[in-house]
């Protein structure tokens, strides 16, 4: 079982970004949950949303409390408490910022990708999810970046798919593949 | 191949399916997605339907009852304080037998305020003498759903879906949507014997004095009770189509060895289920959903606690100054049952409070605590309240979680 | 009731004694050959000289059997279904006390779903209609649903034992604003509804007295006409409430038409239309007096005369902002007449 946890800012596409994870992996026959930290949190307000995904079938609804991954939407969260929290030893730590953050007290494996600059380039909007997501699956090769693209196909169409496969070619193109890869048995791991 | 939906989205397309030509709501958090997204379904005109956008829930109720009794299949949706709003419309709807079916995205009553889930609004109206189901999983939301519609026009007893609000309502997950065939063959066309029409005229709605009011409670305590029936065959008759059954009235897993039982309902089941598997070390429990609330399942409960010494609650609502609902209402039903196993009732993730893993450990440690019984919020945090407020004999359990090697 | 009418002297027909009008038309043999649609049938257990029996007998006089009824909680609820029986020949619902125009709604909807024609009416009175149902029949109006809402205007909580309403008039006591020594009954003004109805984009509200039936029956079948939603205001005495003979119900009932101070007037999209007029308005008095609800106003003090006055400024304000002061023959319970036509003149 994978588990992630995905920080941003009200109006940032955080749900959003859970739901494709997911969907993403729903799409590669894996079964997958994505919920946000329920809120009423308004635009800018820092949020939380959850994916949990596994091979095998689940039936757990409770909120990720040690994720395997923390995909950071704004470097500036790092700051706020309790955004690090409870990431696994050895998790990753995947955080958008345009340079890499000051690396005292950041988990070793993390990366920085400036996602956002990423999606004005490619969308002309300042929306770093589906960028994010694309490193992501590079570094853990969990899923195909295809699986990622299907899942946008459900949402987008015409010249903004085709603008968000090009985002997430680009954005794919930065990162190591493969980096962080987890052994087979985690991945699967109950 | 299953699809990704949000529950709420995936609530809406079961709605949808079942070919409804009347909805009115009113929107409130959690419930707001599946009334978006029916109402987007009518804007496409993929949905032939009429969506009455209304002023309050007490319209938005009166408006699904006005047009059940003109003959059309009417669905609402609320939560919340819209339930409370609803209230008095929902005992009439019940008492006019009046078949429509209602979502509840459950969530928890103010004050103080919280948008969060908990079950405390379809609790409030547990004697509204609707047809209460819970759902343990979106999928299991569509399915229901779908069975709640031929329930309904069986019973003429409207009904009430219960899913926890964001917890299912916001969560995405696959989901295999029936086609529009297998609802067709599982649902007939909607009818109404009573049905307002000039041609045969009748009055609904009568001013019932003394001489008959007892009698009009009495068919209708015994028409709850014969829904029973209706609710089962519903289920088995999905299965039949689909090969998806969800217990019918009361589901029962685990094994007949166990001597130590959970009973709850709504989505926590799923995680007291991974708990158990992710803790194979502890003893063995037989875990107990509660699918139909009403009509309760007395008989079912009394035949599953078969061999359990005791049986724990959790549940997501409670009567502050009384204790459990549900923990009464099972009491009630193993009274007198010869080696009744012991209750111990709990609230548990009120307000939205996060039930973890850890939860079940918790309730496998007081099942097996010597003493306890007595009602308790299992995971209040006593260490954020006053000296004064605290209650000891308000609980929480004293039992800490039971210690296992293996830990999640 | 009839007789209370002729007693007091307007319909032509019976001061004539034979029923024939200066045209020739004989009116009486022309109303028996009408066949009339009887959707309140009698034997319920109204109070005498009910008001409201009469008037809801007559909306559905002129609506006709294509209809369905959504009924407020009420009196005319109360009286006409005591289980199992009931008075209605038309489909007939009764829900809740203030979800008349909602459950109307839900109906009106339905029917248009299954391609019906049924015309929905929402019968109510003014504490469903003023006070606790008022919500209910905004939205149902915001969202324009053919339904015909009538109001039964007793103007106050009959069906509770005379409580005070939104509508309660002026200085009238009733059980929670009665006449004491420091209280000369109800300090509020009734609450001007139409107005508040028309605000609505509405296409067709209007007021009724059950003193002049065809008037009433002419506007239900006007409203029923219209494709969208349509109120009607009737007003109707409560002997029991008003504190008046049972026989005199109508008689009542016309004086508050007589003195200005209840306006039979019609509105399309808050235009004024039409207006009953008044051609010697008399004194409010003669309609207070004939009430015990007003009779603690008639008694020798600065206050009472105070009040008496202030009616009597509101009756003349009503007659001046709609234009009532008619110059030809009294009103006649002849299908209306002499209503005057303005064709939209604006109003007030």
């Amino acid at each position: 079982m994978i588990e992630v946890r995905i920080h941003g800012r009200g109006g940032q596409g955080n749900v959003a970004a859970a739901y494709l994870l997911a969907g993403a992996a729903i799409g590669e026959g894996w079964h997958a949950l994505a919920f946000p930290a329920f809120g009423a949190e308004r635009r800018g307000a820092p949020v939380a949303a959850f994916a949990r995904m596994d091979r095998r079938v689940f039936r757990r609804r409770d909120q990720v409390a040690r994720p395997h991954f923390l995909i950071v939407q704004d470097v500036a969260l790092l700051h706020v408490p309790g955004v690090l929290d409870g990431l696994r030893p050895g998790g990753g730590l995947l955080i958008n910022a345009p340079r890499e953050p000051d690396a005292t007290a950041l988990p070793e494996r993390h990366y920085t990708v400036a996602a956002t600059q990423l999606a004005r380039t490619h969308l002309g909007r300042p929306v770093p999810n589906t960028a994010l997501l694309a490193v992501f699956l590079t570094l853990t090769g969990l899923l195909p970046l295809d699986a990622l693209r299907r899942a946008l196909a459900g949402r987008f169409h015409g010249a903004v798919l085709e603008a968000n496969t090009r985002l997430i070619e680009a954005a794919a193109a930065t990162a190591p593949s493969g980096a962080w890869a987890m052994e087979k048995a985690d991945a699967a791991g109950a | 191949m299953p699809q990704a939906l949000e529950g709420s989205q995936a609530i809406a397309r079961a709605v949808a399916l079942c070919r409804p030509q009347v909805v009115a709501a009113y929107p409130i958090t959690p419930q707001t997605h599946i009334v978006e997204n029916i109402a987007k379904l009518v804007a496409d005109g993929a949905l032939e339907c009429e969506y009455v956008s209304v002023e309050s829930e007490h319209s938005a109720a009166s408006v699904v009852l006005g047009a059940a009794a003109a003959g059309a299949r009417a669905y609402t949706a609320s939560a919340s304080q819209g339930i409370l709003l609803m209230g008095e419309v929902l005992y009439n709807i019940a008492g006019l037998r009046i078949p429509l079916v209602l979502t509840c995205a459950n969530r928890a009553l103010s004050a103080p305020l919280s948008i969060w889930n908990d079950q405390q609004d379809s609790m409030a109206v547990r004697d509204a003498g609707w047809i209460q189901l819970y759902c343990a999983g979106n999928q299991e939301a569509v399915d229901t759903t779908i069975q709640a519609f031929r329930i309904t026009q069986e019973t003429e007893l409207p009904v009430m879906v219960c899913v926890d609000g964001f917890t299912l309502t916001h969560t995405l997950e696959p989901i295999e949507l029936p086609s529009q065939e297998d609802v067709d063959r599982f649902l007939p066309p909607f009818r109404f014997a009573r049905a307002l029409d000039p041609a045969q005229p009748l009055s609904l709605g009568t001013l019932v004095s003394p001489d008959w009011f007892t009698e009009a409670r009495h068919s209708q305590h015994g028409a709850l009770l014969a829904a029973a029936a209706n609710i089962e065959a519903a289920d088995a008759d999905w299965a039949a189509l689909t090969g998806r059954a969800w217990g019918g009235l009361l589901e029962v897993d685990g094994p007949a060895a166990a001597r130590i039982g959970i009973l709850t309902l709504g989505s926590i089941s799923g995680t007291l289920q991974d708990a158990r598997a992710a803790w194979p070390d502890l003893p063995p429990v037989r875990l107990l959903r509660l699918r139909a609330f009403r009509p309760f399942p007395a008989a079912a409960l009394r035949a599953a606690c078969e061999g359990l010494e005791t049986l724990v609650v959790l549940e997501r609502a409670l009567s502050p100054g009384g204790g459990g609902i549900v923990t009464a209402e099972l009491c009630a039903a193993l009274y007198g049952l010869d080696a009744a196993p012991a209750v111990r009732g709990f609230a548990v993730g009120l307000g939205g409070r996060d039930v973890p893993l850890e939860t079940y450990r918790r309730a496998v440690a007081a099942a097996l605590a010597p003493e306890g019984g007595e009602f308790a919020v299992l995971d209040v945090d006593l260490d954020k309240l006053p000296e004064a407020d605290r209650y000891p004999e308000a609980g929480p359990c004293a039992a800490p979680p039971v210690d296992s090697e293996s830990s999640r | 009731m009839c007789g209370a009418a002729g007693r007091f002297g307007v319909f032509a027909m019976n001061e004539s004694g034979n029923g024939t009008q200066p045209g020739g038309v004989d009116l009486d043999a022309l109303r028996r050959r009408q066949p009339r649609f009887q959707g309140l049938d009698g034997g319920h257990r109204a109070c005498l000289g009910c008001a409201q029996a009469l008037a809801a007998r007559l909306v559905l006089e002129a609506a006709g059997p294509d209809v369905a009824v959504a009924n407020a909680t009420g009196c005319l609820e109360v009286f006409t279904t005591p289980w199992p029986e009931s008075a209605w020949r038309v489909p007939w619902l009764h829900s809740l006390f203030e979800n008349a125009g909602a459950v109307a709604s839900g109906m009106e909807t339905a029917f248009k779903a299954q391609g019906r024609a049924v015309k929905v009416l929402a019968f109510a009175g003014d504490g469903g209609t003023f006070d606790i149902g008022f919500q209910s029949l905004s939205g149902m109006i915001e969202r324009h649903h053919d339904v015909l809402y009538v109001c039964y205007d007793n103007e106050a909580y009959m069906n509770t034992g005379v409580q005070r309403s939104s509508s309660t008039p002026h200085a009238a006591a009733t059980t929670t604003s009665p006449a004491g020594r420091e209280r000369l009954g109800k300090r509020h003004l009734k609450k001007d509804i139409l107005s508040i109805v028309a605000a609505h984009h509405m296409p067709y509200a209007a007021t009724a007295s059950v003193a002049y039936p065809s008037d009433l029956r002419k506007k239900v079948r006007r409203a029923v006409a219209v494709e969208g939603p349509t109120f009607l205001l009737i007003h109707s005495p409560c002997p029991l409430g008003w504190g008046h003979d049972g026989a005199k119900s109508i008689e009542v009932a016309r004086l508050a038409i007589e003195t200005g101070l209840v306006p039979l007037i019609e509105l399309e999209r808050g235009e004024l239309i039409g207006a009953m007029p008044i051609r010697e308005a008399r004194p409010v008095t003669d309609y207070l007096k004939a009430q015990a609800r007003f009779r603690h106003l008639f008694v020798d003090t600065p206050q009472a005369h105070r009040e008496l006055e202030h009616l009597q400024a509101l009756a003349d304000h009503n007659i001046e902002i709609y234009g009532l002061r008619g110059t030809g023959p009294d009103p006649r319970d002849t299908a209306s007449a002499d209503t005057v036509r303005r064709g939209g003149a604006r109003w007030a």
